[in-house]
């Protein structure tokens, strides 16, 4: 009943917005309604954390009713490890998204309370599609996530906003087209076997023929790489992030396009996990190609805000790689990937934005010697930036050794030429920093203003937890650990044992691991 | 005390966290904390290395673990230290030279308004590079290593309006990431083949049971971080641009401390490098052909800071060159990289009290010794100390440098006659651009610019001086009665000895003979003909002069091989993401668009050809049916 409350208290926040004055003198109270509704969610996810039992593992605080008997749909929601930590992440970030926005520049006739509203609506039908455990309905709250950043984005982004909109919608329309075929394709496969069900536990140990597995695999993963972005169907991400608000982008980037993620993890790996294993070379490579392609065109960016929707192509290509290596190292990197992907994307949209809204350009060029006038700004968008290129001592570094560790111990040309995105990444970031914020001020800047207190406040948060993550992420592997080892257990692949394990006798808790499913001796070699 | 030795750490990473995040009001007091917070470090140090000199000989490790890092499933890392004769000595390096340039620094960024911010960089650098020498982990020590090297990108870029501080603050960093991805697939291999990233565990495995192609695999990997973080060949060329930040940094970081860590990588890997010779011999290659690339470099460069850059490279290129000749060597590396660190930051520091004094009506130091000449007397203390600093570098007996250097060259002669004739000559040519340096700057005719007018420094930076020149005098006793080597052998092991075809003082004697004709060489070059106020053009020089001015086109080549390249790559992924990627898409759409047009067409709203067009279907479905049923 709790994740309900929860998923619902967002919708309640949204409607209220929604009926207040839509005047300039209720701007105030309306936003200030909207932030005090994420922070109501925001405690009871924590709330939620603590009823949660780490130790256990499994699918908890479950709820079940039935919705449409004919076709077996349930409202089912639960959540494991995995699903808490971006559900944690979905009501950390609203009401950091929600303080940064808080002067965003509307376009005319629009009202600040629908675009507050549709952010609650969106936080909201995140957190249901992180909690979902029946497909029909994660499905159904998939679609449902469109409408609105649809919105956010067409109504409330800069120039373009219209083109970039619409490409967003039909291009994730046509992924949910092909995950529908999937949902169908599971009913008839559920109805012949006997009752119609969509019950993950029900679906997890499905036996379905081969080639049945694998349409059904790939109707799902089709949806989750165009969310993600996988390359090559990233092309809507740079247009979509490139002219909507700061806002709008990180809900989108580093909450919604998780879904793409972490569907893979939940539906693709726990639903198929033969037909995982069989595409994952492909996966693999087009894994790689990403991190490499997207760093590579992140250099190649003028606009900012392109740039950061590029490393961020990036990064997703790290998720996918570490999910679709099934070891435990690397799929446990993968998942707080995710979430620290999230705040060093989030702080970098938001600071970026705060940028570009005071210059009124988010050309690169367009900036010069900025450190100087605004030394926090400055400070927060290098310390953004290295979060982004996983720096050690920042919380994504973790994350993104455990991707490539767990990947090297399978296939190490994928981890050296991962790892070749390192290099990559230092450019993308320093040669903007470089442009941005150092060299003689530009006259054009010389009056910016540095960050004020409501700015420092909002970024603050996500600072804080980058660097407390980047020195003890345990909290947060924990809470995924037993997660993690289900689905690595279920896929059946794991972590090759070393080739000669050290001695570690008087030596400190390491290699106290010992792997509960037998990994393949044969394909531990390279 | 030593189980309390990570307060090193905690210490300046406070002090230095505080720095930053205090605001205007900390700006009285900032340089104060900070000086403080390095010295408090330096007591903590000394004392732990006290009692560590207190212990039983084969006591002398102290590890703990603080708390658990990383734990996923065989993924497990401690945030864990070692309190061992290795780091305590580092620890002391670090901290003690630390403080003397922290001290100077209140002098020499006096003027600067963002001096606390300095000081704050200078702490962080500390914490960093004690966790880097600390560390029990070798992802613990990438920590530490991508700290210093984060201090040394925001330090070099400190006076970042200047873009040629900007763009070398950037170079220095990408250059680093280079060496950092053999770091990082080192630890990966590590975790692979062993199950552990910890120090003590794998080099007692990789010594013991792992195959030797493991071995050398994981001993290019660090090697190539190495080369990166020491700016050694090919991953050289980020020094030089280095010296773009305050004289206080490149005296600390960029001669001192940080650039030494690659040496200590590889002597704290010695399990792996005994166990790989085919890695220690790529380790002598590289550094014999850093120490004569620095030293040429030297030879040719007026810019008194790249002058002292180049002989970094260069005494670290014997650095490298000792650690690469496995235990005959570990001891002498370290203990060159000591003598070096008091001589060279002495040097450094000299150099900034003399572009201190020089400094025009603008206040910018000049660095350009063909300004300089007869210095001797405006700034004597400047004068003596940078003297002492000369003595030891080149060698002069008795002073520290010609014992360390003097050991690596001897076991050079014991490894291969050739890697010992390319090591004497190093020593040498270091005679020679050292005298160059203190000619043009102290003893020749006075070639000053108008509005300038030298004068000594203020006690604050002159007094961190004298320590670090009686301590380049005084440093060579560490060698005394073989006591380095009797220090580190819980580390390294026994130190080896090759037999010489001569004895060890007949070494002594030629490498004292070399260093003498370097110096007579240099002096009867640059006293002789009047140093000219401005450079010869490029084209009036020769081929070598030219060669070492520009680095040995260290820039060019990367400049070919990888930055126009990749440029270019990007420039065309850029296109081709537009138009090929995101153009297949939009012409799906596209012509999606064109068949709906298409069938749009029939669709004309008129009666009469909705009428028609039944019409014309029923003919055709009665023909059918006709044709069929006659059929």
């Amino acid at each position: 009943m709790i994740l309900s409350v929860l998923a619902a208290t967002p919708l309640v926040g949204a409607l209220v917005v929604t009926l207040m004055p839509r005047t300039a003198a209720a701007a105030r109270s309306v936003k200030v309604v909207a932030l005090a509704s994420s922070l109501v969610a925001l405690a009871l996810a924590l709330y939620v954390t603590s009823q949660f039992d780490v130790g256990a593992g499994g699918y908890q605080l479950t709820e079940q009713h039935e919705w449409i008997g004919a076709l077996g749909v349930h409202y089912a929601l639960g959540v494991n490890g995995i699903g808490l930590t971006l559900v944690l992440l979905t009501t950390v970030l609203v009401p950091i998204v929600l303080l940064a926005a808080w002067e965003d520049r509307l376009p005319a006739s629009r009202s600040v309370n629908s675009y507050l509203a549709w952010m609650l609506v969106l936080e909201a039908l995140a957190i249901g599609v992180f909690c979902a455990t029946d497909a029909f309905l994660f499905y159904v709250l998939f679609e449902a996530t469109l409408i609105p950043i649809y919105f956010l984005i067409g109504s409330y982004g800069g120039a373009g906003r219209t083109y970039a909109a619409v490409k967003f919608l039909i291009y994730n329309l046509v992924g949910g087209l092909l995950m529908l075929a999937s949902i169908v394709g599971l009913y008839v496969v559920t109805a012949r076997a006997g009752d119609p069900t969509y019950l993950l536990s029900d679906l997890s140990g499905l036996d379905v023929g081969t080639t049945t597995e694998r349409l059904l695999f790939l109707g799902f993963m089709a949806a989750f790489a165009i969310k993600a972005p996988l390359f090559p169907f990233h092309t809507w991400l740079p247009d979509a992030a490139g002219t909507a608000t700061p806002a709008t982008s990180v809900l989108m980037v580093s909450i919604i396009d998780k879904v793409g993620t972490f569907g893979m993890l939940r539906w693709c790996l726990e639903l198929f996990p033969g037909a995982s294993e069989w595409a994952s070379p492909v996966v693999i490579t087009l894994a790689v190609v990403s991190i490499l392609y997207g760093a590579l065109l992140a250099i190649g960016q003028d606009d900012v805000r392109r740039l950061v929707a590029f490393t961020s192509v990036s990064h997703f290509g790290f998720i996918i790689l570490g999910i679709f290596t099934f070891t435990h190292t690397a799929t446990a990197g993968s998942t707080l990937y995710m979430f620290n992907h999230g705040l060093s994307t989030a702080a970098l949209f938001l600071v970026t934005g705060m940028m570009v809204a005071r210059r009124g350009s988010a050309s690169i060029s367009d900036f010069g010697g900025v450190q100087k006038v605004a030394p926090v700004l400055a400070g927060i968008l290098l310390l953004a930036g290295l979060s982004s290129l996983s720096l050690p001592g920042l919380a994504p570094f973790v994350s993104e050794f455990m991707v490539l560790a767990g990947t090297f111990t399978r296939s190490v040309p994928a981890a050296v030429l991962a790892t070749l995105g390192i290099v990559l990444a230092a450019l993308y970031i320093l040669i903007m920093y470089q442009r941005t914020m150092t060299g003689p001020l530009q006259p054009e800047v010389a009056h910016l203003r540095d960050l004020d207190h409501r700015e420092v406040a909002a970024l603050a948060p996500a600072v804080v937890l980058i660097v407390g993550l980047g020195f003890f992420p345990q909290p947060m592997l924990d809470l995924v650990n037993p997660a993690v080892d289900e689905v690595v257990t279920h896929v059946g692949v794991g972590d090759p044992p070393p080739r000669t394990p050290a001695e570690l006798g008087g030596l400190t808790g390491a290699g106290a691991y010992v792997p509960e499913h037998g990994p393949h001796e044969t394909e531990g070699g390279h | 005390m030593l189980d309390l030795v990570w307060l090193v750490v905690v210490v300046p990473l406070v002090s230095g966290l505080g720095l930053l995040v205090w605001g205007k009001e900390g700006d009285r007091v900032g340089h104060l904390v900070g000086t403080v917070a390095s010295a408090a470090s330096f007591v903590i140090g000394l004392v732990a290395f006290v009692q560590l000199l207190g212990r039983p000989e084969d006591d002398r490790s102290v590890a703990d673990t603080l708390f658990t890092w990383i734990s996923a499933g065989p993924f497990h890392v401690d945030m864990a230290y070692r309190f061992d004769p290795l780091s305590a000595l580092f620890v002391l390096l670090i901290t003690g030279v630390g403080t003397l340039i922290h001290v100077y620094s209140i002098g020499y960024m006096a003027h600067d308004e963002r001096r606390r911010r300095f000081f704050a960089y200078l702490n962080l650098f500390v914490a960093a590079m004690l966790t880097l020498v600390l560390a029990d982990d070798y992802l613990v020590l990438f920590l530490g290593w991508e700290g210093v090297g984060l201090a040394s990108y925001l330090l070099i870029g400190f006076w970042q309006h200047k873009p040629s501080a900007a763009a070398a603050a950037k170079k220095a960093f990408v250059l680093n990431r280079v060496g950092d991805v053999g770091m990082a697939l080192a630890i990966m291999l590590m975790f692979a083949q062993l199950g552990t990233s910890s120090i003590q565990a794998v080099n007692a495995t990789v010594a013991g049971q792992a195959s030797e192609s493991v071995a050398t695999a994981l001993g290019l990997l660090l090697l190539l971080g190495a080369c990166g973080k020491s700016a050694q060949v090919p991953l050289q060329a980020w020094l030089l641009d280095a010296m773009e930040g305050p004289t206080p940094v490149s005296a600390l970081i960029h001669a001192a401390t940080m650039v030494t860590a690659g040496v200590y990588l590889v002597v704290r890997s010695n399990g792996i490098f005994d166990a790989a010779p085919v890695a220690q011999t790529a380790v002598v290659v590289v550094g014999l052909v850093t120490l004569l690339a620095g030293a040429w470099i030297g030879c040719t460069k007026d810019d008194i800071k790249k002058a002292l850059a180049g002989s970094t490279m260069s005494q670290i290129g014997y650095m490298m060159l000792a650690a690469g000749l496995g235990p005959a060597g570990y001891a002498f590396a370290i203990f060159h990289l000591v003598t070096h660190g008091f001589f060279k930051a002495n040097m450094f520091l000299g150099a900034g009290s003399v572009m201190h004094g020089m400094a025009g009506p603008d206040g910018e130091g000049d660095v350009d010794m063909r300004h300089y000449g007869a210095l001797r007397r405006a700034m004597p203390v400047t004068f003596a100390t940078f003297g002492l600093g000369y003595l030891a570098i080149i060698g002069f007996p008795g002073f520290s440098g010609f014992f360390s250097k003097d050991k690596i060259i001897e076991a050079a002669f014991g490894e291969s006659f050739w890697i010992g004739l390319a090591a004497l000559l190093g020593a040498g040519v270091t005679a020679f651009y050292m005298t160059r340096l203190m000619v043009m700057t102290f003893t020749s005719p006075r070639r000053w610019l108008d509005d300038v007018h030298p004068h000594e420094s203020p006690r604050v930076m002159t007094v961190p001086l004298v320590v670090l020149a009686a301590l380049s005098v005084l440093g060579g006793v560490l060698v005394l009665g073989g006591w380095i080597e009797h220090w580190l052998q819980p580390v390294v092991g026994p130190s080896v000895h090759h037999e010489l075809a001569v004895p060890a003082w007949v070494v002594s004697v030629v490498v004292t003979a070399v260093v003498a004709v370097g110096v007579a060489l240099a002096w009867v070059t640059y006293t002789r003909t009047p140093i000219a106020q401005t450079a010869p053009a490029d084209p009036d020089v020769s081929v070598l002069t030219r060669a070492g001015r520009n680095e040995l086109y260290g820039n060019a080549v990367n400049d070919t091989l990888v930055v126009r390249p990749t440029r270019h790559l990007t420039r065309v992924l850029v296109f081709l993401d537009a138009r090929l990627v995101d153009g297949l898409v939009r012409g799906l759409a596209d012509r999606l668009g064109d068949t709906s047009q298409f069938l749009r067409t029939p669709q004309t709203g008129y009666v009469r050809s909705y009428a028609l067009s039944i019409l014309v279907g029923s003919l055709v479905v009665v023909l059918a049916l006709l044709a069929v049923t006659l059929a």
